[in-house]
């Protein structure tokens, strides 16, 4: 028989067992999200979109490579939380920046943003937003040059020689509900058939990567729901132009909605980690993105709507605690009597 | 289906490799060891020495405070008295005896002339002499339990959860037991004046479900079998209450608080066998499974019998065996040698030689929050890890650390695979040491400002 004393045995707390989920899954899951979106991108922009997005993630990861290596820090790249970052960078920029823009872009969002504050989960602020905040504050024209749809982006070189044009939120702004409607369709808006950042055209196809995500358990659904039910209500109640109806329409798949709601608000590291506290967040990304539509000097408010969000966090986490176990809403109200 | 508690995860059953096994007689061993502590409460003072003789039911431990008496599994003549390792971790007192392989049952036991007869403080009596704890792990003194209840408790609940995955020792009572089950269950009825006792099944024993209440129809019994959807920790006593109750219990307080009495399956068929036949608790249903066993089993041994004995019944272990759990595998406890021996809380024996344990070179947190929606009893265990590793005491009260029943449930869905179940332990310790360092400053002060007014 066998002896037992030979065994070489652990003895480690419980539980002895592990969910098969692990970080690198739940990123690889959010590039899966991801990829129909970067698939319509090269479809209606070219190939420039794929060459963009490549430079970005790419630089993301050597720029997380170099900063662990310099720093002495045990290496994280094979986390994909690099990937992701970068993806999304290049999805939130115009694809006529140029490849050297996303690789500043991508130092901003890894280096300042990310491992600065001690690298993935301690961030917080989104790193992807922060880098597009970043080149947006430096390289506005850059940031701001929408090639018309149906128009290819050149592999290399500027926005000089392409077709630009006003994106719809740009129509919205001014409240060009006439020129708006002639130009797009409610149906282009929501297929993607428009102008716009790399990759927040197709409402439709970030709805499928958010809907995988939520089936995947990798999110939950009450961040991008509130989010996008709060501008609803909002642009319904107080439409700028035309019928509420019509404007709400225009206003959930003009612009990064989408993008921001499925992917950028519901990053972990930066939004509230209970369900509570996520609900509260969703609704206050949606009142900021609505404010800074309308009143602020952006015609996006997507952006720093999160960012602003992202500053309240640890806030919401704090009071939108879970309620104790055991303690039931009658006690409460007799504490409260007390 | 009944109502849901919060929380919770879905771990792989793994129960296939041994439901469909029939409890099986492990061949007497050559020698048991038996530790004076398999209760919850004070260890219990032994009451034999080297050299006597002893028979099976022979009380040798006795308690005193909060706990319940030891009784000899084999006969044969004790070989020592001394301190032996045992599965909660370091050594304990334990009496071992070597096996003369007679199996004579001691003049102590003896069966009541009529079971139907008793009252309900004679029916405690027994339930107390006959040494039954919470068999599902808990090993809470079940007379303690029953006398603190009567009279709070409108909710007799009998836990066949087994939410823990590979054990199906409850299982295979459930399908091989039935009747000493709803025996157990009527008797429990009649001790706290209930009209019906519910005994709580997760949906993936659906035969056993079924194979009760077949027995329920046959004898009218007032029992009901609540079967439950599958989550860990199902099993959990405040948990199944909340399943079937719908009702919380609260902080720091007790199922009774909340007019519950839960027992688990194994402990119901204990008080039917003492009523009915005076046998008190000397033997326990394991299951041997894992991947590094040969060959899984449920096993039905004598209370001491040494792991590694099972472990030789169910054809050893296999090569790269890495870890040996006496319990479940999310709330047991990973043992350093074969030698401990099985106790009255020892539901399953696992040995695992795979990937089971997943640990990560620098585990990092990403606030994702899984853990939080994992937590049965409602905590935020990212934020109380940080506390504990960093000592911050009034934090840890502050986020309920001592609510913290250490099911593991976060740990297991912690996709970034932190330390938190260990870690909680030691932040539990830390407010433990705080809490007495206080009280000792707080009566030292006291003590000083008698002095100063005398």
């Amino acid at each position: 028989m066998t002896d037992y004393k030979n065994l070489k045995l652990i003895a480690t707390s419980n539980p002895h067992i592990r969910s098969s989920e692990t970080t690198r899954s739940i990123m690889l899951d959010v590039i899966i999200a991801m990829i129909p979106a970067l698939i319509w991108a090269v479809i209606s922009f070219g190939m420039k979109a794929l060459t963009l997005t490549a430079a970005s993630v790419l630089s993301c990861m050597f720029w997380e490579w170099l900063y662990r290596k310099l720093m002495k820090k045990p290496q994280s790249v094979g986390d994909l939380s690099a990937v992701v970052t970068g993806m999304l960078l290049a999805f939130v920029s115009p694809v006529t920046t140029p490849h050297w823009t996303v690789i500043i872009g991508a130092f901003f969002a890894i280096v300042v943003c990310k491992q600065m504050y001690g690298g993935i989960g301690k961030n917080f602020l989104n790193p992807a937003l922060v880098g597009r905040a970043a080149l947006v504050a430096s390289y506005a024209g850059i940031m701001t040059t929408w090639i018309a749809p149906g128009e290819k982006a050149p592999l290399l070189g500027g926005s000089a020689d392409v077709v630009t044009a006003a994106t719809p939120l740009a129509y919205m702004k001014s409240g060009d509900m006439e020129t708006l409607t002639a130009t797009y369709s409610v149906m282009d808006m929501f297929l993607g058939k428009v102008g716009g950042s790399l990759g927040e055209v197709s409402a439709l196809l970030l709805l499928i990567g958010g809907v995988y995500l939520i089936w995947r358990k990798v999110i939950n659904w009450q961040t991008p729901v509130a989010y996008i039910a709060t501008v609803a209500v909002l642009t319904l109640l107080f439409p700028k132009a035309g019928s509420g109806v019509e404007w709400m329409l225009y206003s959930l798949f003009g612009g990064g909605l989408f993008l921001g709601a499925f992917f950028m608000a519901t990053d972990y590291a930066t939004s509230p980690v209970g369900k509570k506290g996520q609900l509260i967040y969703g609704i206050g990304c949606g009142l900021f993105t609505v404010f800074i539509r309308y009143f602020g000097s952006y015609n996006e408010g997507v952006c720093y709507s999160i960012l602003v969000m992202n500053c309240c966090t640890a806030l919401i986490d704090k009071y939108a605690k879970p309620t104790r176990f055991g303690v039931v809403k009658s006690d409460k109200k007799e504490a409260a009597a007390k | 289906m009944a109502q849901a508690f919060f929380g919770g995860v879905h771990p792989h059953d793994m129960k296939a490799a041994t439901n469909e096994k029939a409890i099986e007689q492990l061949a007497p061993p050559a020698e048991v060891v038996i530790p004076m502590s398999m209760h919850f409460g004070a260890p219990c003072t032994p009451l034999v020495k080297a050299g006597d003789l002893v028979k099976v039911g022979q009380k040798i431990g006795e308690f005193r405070g909060l706990g319940a008496p030891i009784h000899a599994s084999v006969s044969g003549k004790v070989k020592a008295v001394e301190p032996r390792p045992y599965s909660m971790g370091g050594n304990m007192m334990s009496v071992v005896i070597e096996n003369d392989f007679q199996n004579e049952v001691s003049e102590e036991v003896k069966a009541p002339a009529d079971p139907d007869a008793l009252t309900v403080e004679e029916m405690i009596e027994i339930v107390k002499n006959a040494g039954i704890v919470g068999m599902g792990g808990a090993t809470f003194p079940t007379h303690v339990k029953i006398s603190g209840g009567i009279g709070k408790v409108d909710h007799v609940l009998i836990n066949g959860a087994e939410c823990e995955p590979y054990i199906t020792g409850d299982h295979r009572a459930m399908l091989e037991r039935p009747e000493e089950i709803i025996g157990g269950c009527k008797y429990l009825a009649k001790m706290f004046g209930v009209d019906k006792v519910i005994i709580g099944v997760e949906d993936n024993k659906q035969n056993g479900i079924d194979m009760m209440n077949k027995v329920i129809a046959e004898q009218n019994a007032p029992v009901v079998v609540e079967p439950l959807h599958c989550r860990y920790p199902q099993g959990g006593e405040k948990q199944l209450c909340q399943a079937i109750t719908g009702k919380q219990v609260p902080p720091g307080g007790l199922p009774s608080n909340i007019g519950c009495a839960v027992f688990n399956i194994n402990t119901t068929i204990c008080i039917y066998r003492a009523i009915t036949t005076g046998m008190p608790v000397v033997n326990k249903v394991v299951t041997v499974s894992g991947s590094g066993i040969v060959e899984p089993k449920n096993v039905e041994c004598p209370i001491g019998t040494p792991v590694s004995a099972l472990l030789d019944a169910c054809g050893g272990v296999k090569d790269g065996t890495y870890k040996l759990v006496a319990g479940g595998p999310m709330m047991g406890m990973a043992q350093y040698t074969a030698d401990v021996p099985v106790a009255k809380g020892t539901g399953a024996i696992l040995a695992f030689c795979e990937k089971e344990e997943q640990t990560v070179e620098h585990p990092q947190c990403i606030r994702c929050g899984k853990c939080v929606a994992a937590c049965p009893v409602h905590l935020e265990p990212l934020f109380m890890y940080q506390y504990a590793a960093k000592g911050m005491v009034d934090e840890l009260n502050e986020a309920h650390i001592m609510d913290c029943m250490e099911c593991g449930a976060c740990a297991y869905a912690c996709p970034a695979r932190m330390h938190l179940t260990q870690m909680f332990k030691t932040g539990k310790q830390l407010v433990k040491d705080k809490m007495a360092a206080d009280k000792a400053a707080a009566e030292a002060k006291k003590a000083a400002a008698e002095k100063k007014e005398a």
